[in-house]
């Protein structure tokens, strides 16, 4: 094992490398760019075996992706946002086609209006296609999941393709001390890829992603998809104690920290969960019993892990890093779908924030910690809100003035 | 056409068919005509990688005609699909974990609407790839699947579904499309025409590189003929010069089967319904001698 500075774009290629990726079609956007220039580098210095492949768009590179899997090779790819959204048809097609390969999305924000920087709402487009979902929080955390990842989707009871997401900027820039996995053990962990009998040869004819006829036949293949996903719970419980065996690192499909003698939960995904963390820590110091539940599955979703947490806590506080228009925060529906109707459901609370990067510093955790201690007591959740200070306002409306009496100068 | 064709007469062409029958297509498809005639000569070890139309619902679930393997993709992308396995096949057989004689020809199978249009640039960045693949482009003039609307093949004064008066543009050349690209090859076939149609998938077949094998399709359903005449239509499209037979090779385009003398395209367009409206209640001379005049001016010419 070597301990090296990475950013999460370079853990992300660290992750194909040691997997043994043998193909990886590629298409740039920002900030996933880094990932394939690395690759490219080191397949074309001869450091890396395997061939990368220019497409012409992501909707196409996600096509060769798949057909390249459907081959019967081991395949990687990345994007980000827009490029995410681009290809968004050949995510739900693939899905369905029932082929392991991995992408990571490096989360960015979608337009309009356009941004660079992150949040969830690209990759939860991508929640209700049959792609396994794990989100990052850290650096390190990329490189082992890409492993744990590579080793779920392929794994014969399941067989999808998966995502694996990381933060645009927060994490894809940033630089964190990473333990490389040696490659033998790395080999060790995630033998090659064996797509037994499903692969394209002369011998062999197959018929993949055919039509059906009739709503039973399709009823049957959707639902067939859906319970795959459902086994990569189990299946990810095994992987992860494999994992833990071999690197000593547990990476639990959802991080509780703080949580056995908590009364209010933070809940939130992928980097800016280290804020809630932070907070957590600060909160105890001033007496509060507050803990921070962290998902990193996000499909197949853990409602089983996420109940035996979060029941019979007092309160709840989803901070959603993204907005379903017209609905509101994605995780909070989905969690008061897990524990609406259960005995000792906590009182859930919502807040979008970090919508487009903006942060959320320690005094907003507070707020909303004081905030759950209130509707607990109660009995009775507030509004959802969005994380926005009035100073915010004042500078958003200073910007408005510019723009209208810029535009009153127009002839 | 080349001394080395083992397609010398009709006699020559396979006497039994090896695409499985009784399928979905409409009685008297004309895809479905050249897809047998060039199945015949391409053989099974084939993966036909699918785009949306007609010919999706050529492999339902249990069921294929093909001996060979398929993959559908979506509508746009059945070319980036043909690189994603051809790609991995080489990966394969470059690592000793494919022994040659499992390698497969790798065939793209559209419409028109994918070929012309919505697939059109994940088609120019294969070909400029050098993608090593075979694309075979039925062209019905129209989206067939849908019920037949105006696609950018359909031609000059044809009536769709979103046409009724008459397509007022013109038909988009694709041909030329390819051949700017400097393809290994590229070449117009009709089910009509099985010889010429077998040299050139022979031929194609030799060749390695990006190839196009544009068959014109004659559709009774979206065209408006009885399925009985699909091969007099076919052959009326070549005598009538509307569908030029050719190939292209090194640079070089030649004709195949130039009609002489050509038929008048009246005598095409009046077996089809979709013309009716040119030729009743009144005659619509005008239309009728301005696609004559861009035949006239194609042949002129192509000298
Ligand atoms: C992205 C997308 N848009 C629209 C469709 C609907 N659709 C299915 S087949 C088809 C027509 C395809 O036309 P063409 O390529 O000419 O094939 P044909 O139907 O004529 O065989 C269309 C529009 C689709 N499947 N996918
Ligand atoms: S609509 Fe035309 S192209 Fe489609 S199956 Fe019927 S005859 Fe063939
Ligand atoms: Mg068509």
């Amino acid at each position: 094992m070597t301990r090296q500075l990475l950013t999460g774009n370079g853990a992300a290629a660290w992750g194909a490398r040691l997997a043994r990726a043998d193909y990886v079609p590629a298409f740039p956007i920002t900030p996933q760019t880094e990932i394939i220039e690395t690759l490219a580098e080191w397949i074309d210095r001869g450091e890396m075996a395997g061939r990368l492949t220019t497409l012409e768009s992501e909707h196409s590179m996600i096509t060769a992706a798949a057909a390249a899997a459907a081959t019967g090779v081991r395949v990687f790819t990345a994007t980000s946002s827009q490029g995410l959204l681009y290809g968004l048809e050949m995510i739900y097609t693939v899905a369905g086609w029932r082929v392991p390969f991995l992408l990571v999305n490096v989360s960015r924000g979608l337009a309009t209006p356009i941004t660079l920087e992150p949040d969830h709402t690209d990759v939860l487009a991508a929640r209700d296609s049959g792609f396994l979902q794990v989100h990052c929080a850290t650096c390190q955390e990329i490189v082992d999941t890409v492993l744990i990842a590579y080793r779920l989707a392929e794994d014969p009871r399941i067989r999808l393709p998966a995502i694996v997401n990381q933060d645009g900027f927060y994490l894809s820039f940033t630089r964190e001390a990473v333990e490389l996995p040696a490659p033998e053990a790395a080999q060790r962990f995630l033998p090659a890829f064996d797509p037994e009998a499903i692969r394209f040869r002369a011998s062999r004819p197959l018929s993949q992603a055919c039509a059906v006829l009739g709503a039973s036949s399709y009823s049957y293949f959707r639902y067939e998809t859906h319970l795959a996903s459902l086994k990569a719970l189990d299946v990810y419980d095994e992987i992860a104690e494999a994992f833990e065996q071999e690197f000593g690192r547990r990476w639990p499909p959802v991080e509780a920290y703080r949580c056995d003698d908590a009364e209010i939960v933070f809940f939130m995904i992928g980097a800016f969960a280290t804020k809630a963390r932070e907070a957590v820590d600060r909160l105890r110091d001033a007496g509060v019993a507050v803990g921070l539940v962290r998902p990193r599955l996000v499909r197949p979703w853990p409602a089983g892990e996420l109940r035996r947490t979060l029941l019979r806590k007092r309160a709840v506080v989803v901070v959603d890093q993204n907005l379903s228009m017209g609905s509101g925060g994605v995780l909070h529906a989905e969690l008061a779908a897990t524990l609406y109707g259960q005995p000792g459901a906590p009182v859930l609370l919502s807040f979008v924030g970090a919508l487009g990067g903006r942060d959320i510093p320690p005094e907003e955790f507070f707020e909303m910690a004081r905030l759950a201690r209130e509707a607990a007591e109660k009995g009775e959740a507030p509004a959802p809100r969005l994380l926005y200070t009035a100073q915010e306002l004042r500078e958003m409306r200073k910007l408005q003035a510019v723009a209208h009496a810029e535009r009153k100068e127009l002839p | 056409m080349s001394a080395e064709t083992r397609f010398g007469r009709m006699k020559d062409l396979p006497s039994t068919h090896l695409l499985g029958t009784g399928t979905a297509m409409c009685a008297g498809c004309g895809g479905l005509e050249a897809l047998h005639e060039i199945y015949d000569v391409l053989g099974a070890r084939s993966v036909f990688v699918n785009a949306a139309g007609c010919m999706t619902l050529l492999s339902v679930y249990p069921f294929t005609p093909f001996r060979g393997s398929w993959l559908y993709t979506s509508m746009a992308s059945a070319p980036a699909g043909a690189q994603g396995v051809r790609d991995a096949l080489d990966l394969l057989l470059a690592r000793g974990a494919l022994p040659p004689e499992e390698d497969l020809q790798v065939v793209t199978l559209t419409g028109d609407g994918a070929a012309y249009g919505m697939g059109l640039s994940a088609t120019s960045s294969a070909i400029e790839r050098g993608l090593d693949f075979l694309y075979i482009c039925y062209d019905n003039e129209g989206y067939g699947n849908t019920g037949q609307q105006t696609s950018a093949a359909t031609p000059h004064g044809a009536r769709t579904a979103t046409a009724v008066g008459g397509h007022v543009g013109w038909k988009k050349d694709l041909f030329a499309i390819w051949c700017a690209h400097r393809p290994a090859y590229a070449a117009t076939v009709i089910g009509a025409e099985p010889l010429d149609l077998a040299r050139k998938i022979e031929k194609a077949m030799k060749l390695k590189g990006p190839r196009l094998i544009l068959a014109l399709a004659p559709c009774p359903t979206g065209w408006g003929y009885e399925p009985r005449d699909t091969v007099e239509v076919g052959r009326l499209a070549v005598k009538s010069g509307v569908f030029p037979l050719k190939e292209y090779e090194d640079g070089r385009v030649t004709h195949t089967k130039p009609p002489h003398p050509r038929a008048p395209v009246k005598d095409y367009l009046r077996l089809q319904g979709r013309f009716a409206h040119l030729f009743e209640p009144k005659r619509d001379e005008a239309t009728i001698a301005e696609i004559q005049a861009a035949v006239d001016r194609y042949w002129e010419g192509a000298g």
